[in-house]
Parts: C-alpha cells; structure tokens; sequence
C-alpha cells in the first residue's frame, strides 16, 4: 500500500516554501493580476528556483535537477495553491519537464532544471490523458505559455503519427486571454517556425499522455493546499466574527457545515495522496490511471466546494475584492475545468475499473 | 522471511487452520501474540505498531484459519478490548481479553438509556457501593445483541452531587446476573438486534470497575473512538455496499442507463475515496488511540452505506420492491450486508445513529478537531442532580 503520510523530508520542504512564499509573495498580488495582467511576476519564481530548487525538483541530478519524486512535488503544489502563487511549476516543472522526460530529451532539461528557461505543453489546458489532438497551426487556451520561453507542441507528422516539437520564443506567436483565474494567466499560441522534432509517432503520445496524466495527478495537491487554506480560513474567521453575541462558529448549522468540509478535506488529502505516491512509486499502470482519475474526479470538486463555503461563511466581506477569498475560488474554479473536468475523469474509471456504460 | 512471518509459520504449523476447533486456533493465536499485535506481550500482542496486523490477517486469511466472528463480537473485540487494555486492571485483562478474542465470551455495550442517548453523559443507572460490591439499578436501551451476550460493558451513575461528566464510572457486567433482564426491541428490518435491558438490584463486583470511580466519561470516550474506527473501517476497494452494487452492474446489462451510470461512479470514486482516507487515518495511527479524527470516518461510512443502499434499490427496482422476510427473530449477529436489498437498505438507516448520530459526529470534528468555540449548554457546571429533566 502506497504511503499516505508525509515524510520528515516532505514536511521540511513544506516549511522552507510556506516561509519563502511568505517573505516573498504579497498577499496582495494574486488580486491584482486582474488588474495589471502585465505585472512582471517572474521574481517570485526565480527566487523559489534560486533558493529551493523547485524548477528542477522532478529533473535527475545527473542534468542538473533535484531528483525528488512526485511526492516532494505534490507538497510543493499543497503550498502553492494555498497562496495561489503566480508560478508556472506546475506547467513547466511538472508537464512541460515531464514531457521532456519521458521523451528522453536530455538537451532541454537542464536549462529548465536550472530555473534559467521555462516551457509549458501546447494544448488546450482542458486536454487529458488519451483525449486531445495533435496542435494544427494553434492552440487555445493554453496556460503557462505567457512568460515562456521553450514551447513544447504535438502536432501531426509528416507519416500520420504525432511529431513532438521544441519551439523557441521566436517560432510562436502568443495572444493572451482574459483569463477566470489571472494567476494562471492562459493564451492563444501561434506557431509560426518550424521548430525541431524531439520525438515522433508512439513516442511522442506516449510522452504527452505521460505529462498530462501527471500534470492531472498532483493538480489534485495544488486542490488540497488551496481547499485546506479556506477550510483553515473561515474556521478561524467563524471564530472571532460575532453576530447575536456569540461567535458565528457557535453556531451550529456553521459548525455542521464546517464538519463536513473537514471530512471532505479529509477525502481530498487521502485520494491527493494517492495519485502522488503510486506515481512516485511508478508501479502498476493501471492503478496509476484509477488513482489519478479518482482524484481528478474528487478534489477538483472538492476545492470548488470548499471556495464557495469559504465565501458564504465569510458574508458580505466574502464577496468582496478586498477579501481574498475570491482569489481562491477563481482558481478552484478553473482548476476543476482544467486537465479534464471531474466528469470526464469518471468517464475515464468506468473504463478502468469495467463499469461500462450501457 | 520477517519474525512476524515467521510467527504465524509456526502458529499455522502447531494448530492446522483446517482442523483445530476455531476457539482453540484463535487462543493459540492469542497466546502467540497475533491477536493483535500492538498490544503488549502475554496481552494478544507483540508490542508492535498497528498496522503490523493486516500483515498477520493477509497470511492467515489465505491459510483459510478460523477468523473472529466480528459480526457476532463486535463489541468485545472492537471495543471492550482496547478499553481494557488502556483502562482495565490486570486482572480483568487476563480474565477477559483471549475468551473474547476467541470469541467464547460475547459482549454488548449497556451504554444508552432512554433519557441519555447523544447526551450519554446524562445517563442515570445508578451503581451504589456495597462492601466490595455495587448494586446497579436502571434501564438501558438499544443493547445491539444483549440477548446473546455473556458479559456487557456498562456506564452507570455513581455521584449525583457532582456535574455529569464527573460522576460516571465504568464497569465489566456479567450477564448472567439475575438481577439482568432482557427484552427484545423490534427495529423497522423486522428483526429485534437491539433490546432494551433492566437492570434490578444486578450486583457487580469493585473489581469489576474499568477505571476509577468517578472517571468513567474518559474511559467511555476511549470505548467510542474504537467504535468509531471500527464502524468507519473500510478495507479493500470496492468492499460493502458499493460491491453488491458494481457487482449487479458488471454481471446485469438490464439495470444500466445513463442517469444510474452517472449515480454509480460518484459513488464509486466517493467510496473509494473513502476507503483511501480510512487508510490514512489507519497509517497515521500507526501507535496510540483513535481520536476524534475517526469521527470524521464514521460520518462519511454512515453516508454513503445509507445512500448506496438506496441506490441499489432503483437500480433494480421490480426486486427493490420486495423483500426477504419480515418474521421477528432475534439474530446471533449483526450484519449489514446480509439478506436482500431492501434489508441493507433499512438496516444502513442505523448507521447514522447507532455509535454516536451524524450530528454528533459533526459537532464533534467542529469542537474537538476544528477547535470552533462550544454550543451553549445550560447543565454546564451543574451538579448532575440539580439539572431539570
Ligand atoms: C441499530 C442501533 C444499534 C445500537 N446499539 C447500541 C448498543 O449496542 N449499545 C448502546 O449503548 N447504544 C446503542 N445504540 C444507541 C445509539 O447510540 C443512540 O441511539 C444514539 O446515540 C442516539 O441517541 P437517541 O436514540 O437517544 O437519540 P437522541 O439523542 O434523542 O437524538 C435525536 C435526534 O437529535 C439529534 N441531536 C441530539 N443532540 C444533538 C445536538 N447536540 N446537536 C445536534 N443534534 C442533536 C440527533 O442527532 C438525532 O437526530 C444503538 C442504536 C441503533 C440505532
């Protein structure tokens, strides 16, 4: 049975972030993205580079990375999402690395290990293990594309198959899109260059499904850190705001509610956990698949809820721009469309575990 | 091969699975430690952590050896042991713990009453001293298998003159006192598991006493988060309701259709789910009691028994509408898989209350996990007998 726990390494890791992130982040910023969608937020990321390796935390040693496991980088993403960070680790260090990885593209990695270039996958962000098609000209909407530097695009071979390719910044064309969540600001991509091969045919599927199942697997640990920040959030607001004289937590329709997104946490920690320690531990490729899906298919719901309780257990100050609920739930919102919607992933299980339709 | 491995070997090799009395294989199982291995030597145990046992039950489940018959003994083995190994005195210890593991002594919880039911701290069965003895007088209600227990856990009042919490103590009651009598209390699955119990002049001896007097709220915590664990205890994938009904839908093309395909993989990746959470908590109570965490469990296994019971009632809904058999029995054990689906169906409606209601799971997390501030109580600092009832 996969760990489930947190190891002392895994918890130190979690520390160093949460107080960089702390030191670094402003907690005003993720609010203002909407605003000035051109604030330069590359800082924060090079210093998480600079200071705790997190661009090449997936990457071997051997090119330079860290040569942790996707446990280390699910707890990365629990503090990540606690802060909605503007980063593109998940995009880059995670997909896009991941992509290269498995393709056996070592030319590219140690840039991106570095933290010295960044690159993300190009496809529509709602693109999911064994459900998307090759690139043909561009790609919408694509997320950590702005910023970028390497773009990594499938797009249809000369023979049939897929051809995997590298392009720079000069080869693409990129318009940005009015995004629901600014923090993860998406694009339309344009190829305009040729670009170089990487790998092609069976390979090259191979390598994308590899990233996206992946990138679905610990997005479900950026759900839980930011689904415990409201949880922990509004358990403390319903503690100090007093209405009629007590404390709203005192009361009990609150206090019930309350329980349950704690048990849902509880589901959403176990099943995060899950997907992150069986593809740390690289077995069984079939339960690699049922635990990615059922974690998809739950904490991308899960978050969602736990935005929307935080905002109505917060009031009128929950509706505000100056609370940063907001931020939270813009997030939870688009990460539950992204990488497949829960609804997709459970279309995903009842092939995995032969439950068929009709 | 682990020393552990290497213990069941030899267990399994002095006592055939297949021809040793079952009483006989699980006290030989006791003695060897492997009852339950994270108790201490000569207690069933080996001092080792937790989960070290599904180590221990893997190998002698595929050795086919007798198993404890947890449906029958719930109670003692999933709550009466771990109290009396945190509470009881030595001697209680060694008298009790191998014949309840082996099963050859049943036990029932005499916990609730009619006027103490979420409100157990308000339970009013007297246990008045008497030389080295107590005389318990009162009634209980809801006994689950009272009518085939030989020995029941009870919580009973001791100082009225002080707030409730304080006044309870806890003690071992054997059955067969005259002073004991048991009626069967019929539930809507048409069978009467529970019963209500009175208690006349029933005489226990002080050392019977599971703890100190006056400090029975604390030791009866302890017997509930067993409870909860053990209720809420999932194992493997795909276990209890949600396998009778993927199990009809793999094998009966005719029940599926699009909304029910759509119903049966919520709750399959919420079961699931939940069985990965029951793990966790499982890992991470590696040493120590449950604690209030296991709440948490108890609430979501109640949910979805009670909801994927249903379920399996519209999936097939010409068999939904009949069932097995309404004669009244009183049944040796409990089950919550047994008979047809409409059995499963009303007996899951005991899962939210029985072991504590969902409400009071979820008071629970909000107070004692969340840390929200507490309800209002008015009985709140009050001698036990100045509360209005
Ligand atoms: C099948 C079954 C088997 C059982 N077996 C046993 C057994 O073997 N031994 C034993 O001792 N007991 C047993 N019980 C009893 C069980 O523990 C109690 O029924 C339970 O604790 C609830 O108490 P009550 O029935 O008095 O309901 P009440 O406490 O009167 O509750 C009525 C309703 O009020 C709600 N409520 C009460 N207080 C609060 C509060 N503070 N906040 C919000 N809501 C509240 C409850 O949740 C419930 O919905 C069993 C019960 C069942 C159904």
């Amino acid at each position: 049975m996969t760990d489930l726990l947190y190891t002392d390494v895994e918890e130190s890791l979690r520390s160093s972030i949460r107080s960089t992130l702390q030191r670094s982040l402003d907690e005003g910023l993720p609010a203002r993205l909407a605003d000035e969608p051109e604030t330069d937020v590359s800082g924060l990321w090079r210093t998480l580079t600079q200071q705790l390796g997190l661009a090449g935390l997936l990457v071997p040693e051997s090119l330079g990375g860290a040569g942790a496991s996707a446990r280390e980088a699910a707890v990365v993403l629990e503090e990540l999402g606690r802060a909605v960070a503007p980063t593109p680790f998940l995009t880059s260090a995670v997909i896009a690395t991941t992509v290269l990885l498995v393709a056996g593209d070592e030319e590219n990695l140690p840039a991106l290990a570095s933290g010295e270039r960044t690159a993300t996958l190009v496809l529509p962000w709602t693109a999911r293990r064994g459900a998307w098609t090759p690139v043909h000209g561009s790609a919408e909407p694509v997320a950590g594309a702005l910023g970028a530097d390497l773009f990594l695009v499938p797009i249809p071979g000369e023979a049939g198959g897929t051809s995997l390719r590298a392009y720079g910044r000069d080869e693409v064309e990129l318009e940005p899109i009015t995004s629901l969540d600014m923090t993860r600001p998406l694009a339309r991509v344009t190829l305009t260059g040729a670009g170089t091969e990487i790998v092609s045919g069976a390979s090259a599927d191979d390598a994308v499904d590899a990233a996206l199942a992946a990138g679905a697997a610990l997005l479900a640990s950026e759900q839980l850190g930011l689904a415990q920040w409201c949880l922990e959030t509004t358990v403390q607001y319903a503690g100090t705001r007093t209405q009629f004289a007590r404390p709203i937590g005192s009361f009990q329709a609150i206090k019930h509610r309350l329980a349950d997104l704690y048990l849902l946490l509880v589901g959403t920690q176990a099943a995060a956990r899950q997907a992150a320690g069986t593809l740390a531990d690289g077995g069984d490729a079939h339960e690699l698949s049922i635990a990615q899906a059922t974690a998809q298919a739950f904490c991308s719901d899960a978050a969602v809820h736990a935005a929307e309780e935080a905002l109505q257990l917060h009031g009128g100050i929950g509706m505000t721009w100056e609370a940063p609920v907001h931020t939270r739930l813009k997030r939870a919102k688009a990460d539950q469309l992204a990488l497949g919607t829960p609804d997709r992933h459970r279309s995903d299980l009842a092939q995995l575990v032969h439950l068929p339709a009709s | 091969m682990t020393d552990l491995q290497q213990r069941v070997e030899q267990l399994l090799a002095s006592h055939d699975p297949t021809t040793t009395e079952p009483a006989d294989f699980l006290g030989a199982q006791f003695d060897a430690g492997l009852a339950w291995v994270h108790f201490p030597e000569g207690k069933g145990g080996l001092s080792l952590a937790r989960g070290r046992q599904l180590e221990v039950d893997a190998l002698l489940e595929a050795a086919r050896a007798p198993r404890p018959d947890v449906a029958r003994n719930s109670i003692g083995l999933g709550m009466a042991a771990p109290t009396l190994l945190a509470y009881g005195s030595e001697e209680l210890q060694q008298r009790h713990l191998r014949s309840l593991f082996a099963c050859t002594e049943i036990w029932c919880q005499l916990f609730s009453e009619p006027g103490a039911g979420s409100d157990l701290a308000a339970v009013a069965t007297r246990a008045v001293p008497d030389g080295d003895e107590w005389v318990i007088d009162g009634q209980k209600v809801w006994t689950s298998g009272a009518h085939g227990a030989d020995f029941a856990i009870l919580l009973a009042r001791t100082d009225t003159s002080v707030p409730k919490h304080a006044g309870m103590t806890y003690f071992v009651v054997d059955m067969a006192d005259p002073g004991i009598e048991v009626r069967p209390l019929r539930q809507i699955t048409g069978e009467a598991e529970f019963n209500e119990v009175f208690l006349t002049g029933a005489r226990v001896h002080d050392g019977n006493r599971v703890g100190a007097v006056g400090q029975g709220w604390a030791v009866a915590t302890t017997t509930l988060n067993n409870e909860r664990v053990a209720i809420g205890a999932g194992a493997d994938r795909e276990a209890g309701q949600i396998g009778l009904v993927t199990e009809r839908w793999r094998t009966d093309p005719s029940v599926r259709t699009p909304g029910t395909h759509a119903e049966l993989l919520r709750w399959w990746v919420e079961t699931e789910v939940t069985r990965l959470a029951g793990e966790r908590l499982r890992q991470s109570l590696e040493a120590g009691q449950p604690g209030p965490e296991s709440s948490a469990m108890k609430l979501a296994f109640a949910h979805q028994a009670q909801k994927v019971s249903g379920f399996a009632l519209e999936l097939a809904p010409e068999e939904g509408l009949t069932y097995h058999d309404w004669t009244m029995v009183s049944p040796e054990r409990g089950s919550f898989l047994g008979h047809g689906p409409g059995y499963r169906y009303l007996r899951a409606k005991g899962n939210s209350i029985e072991g504590g209601t969902s409400e009071i799971m979820r008071n629970v997390i909000a107070e004692r996990v969340l840390g929200l501030p507490p309800d209002h109580r008015p009985d709140k600092g009050i001698a036990f007998k100045d509360v209005p009832r």
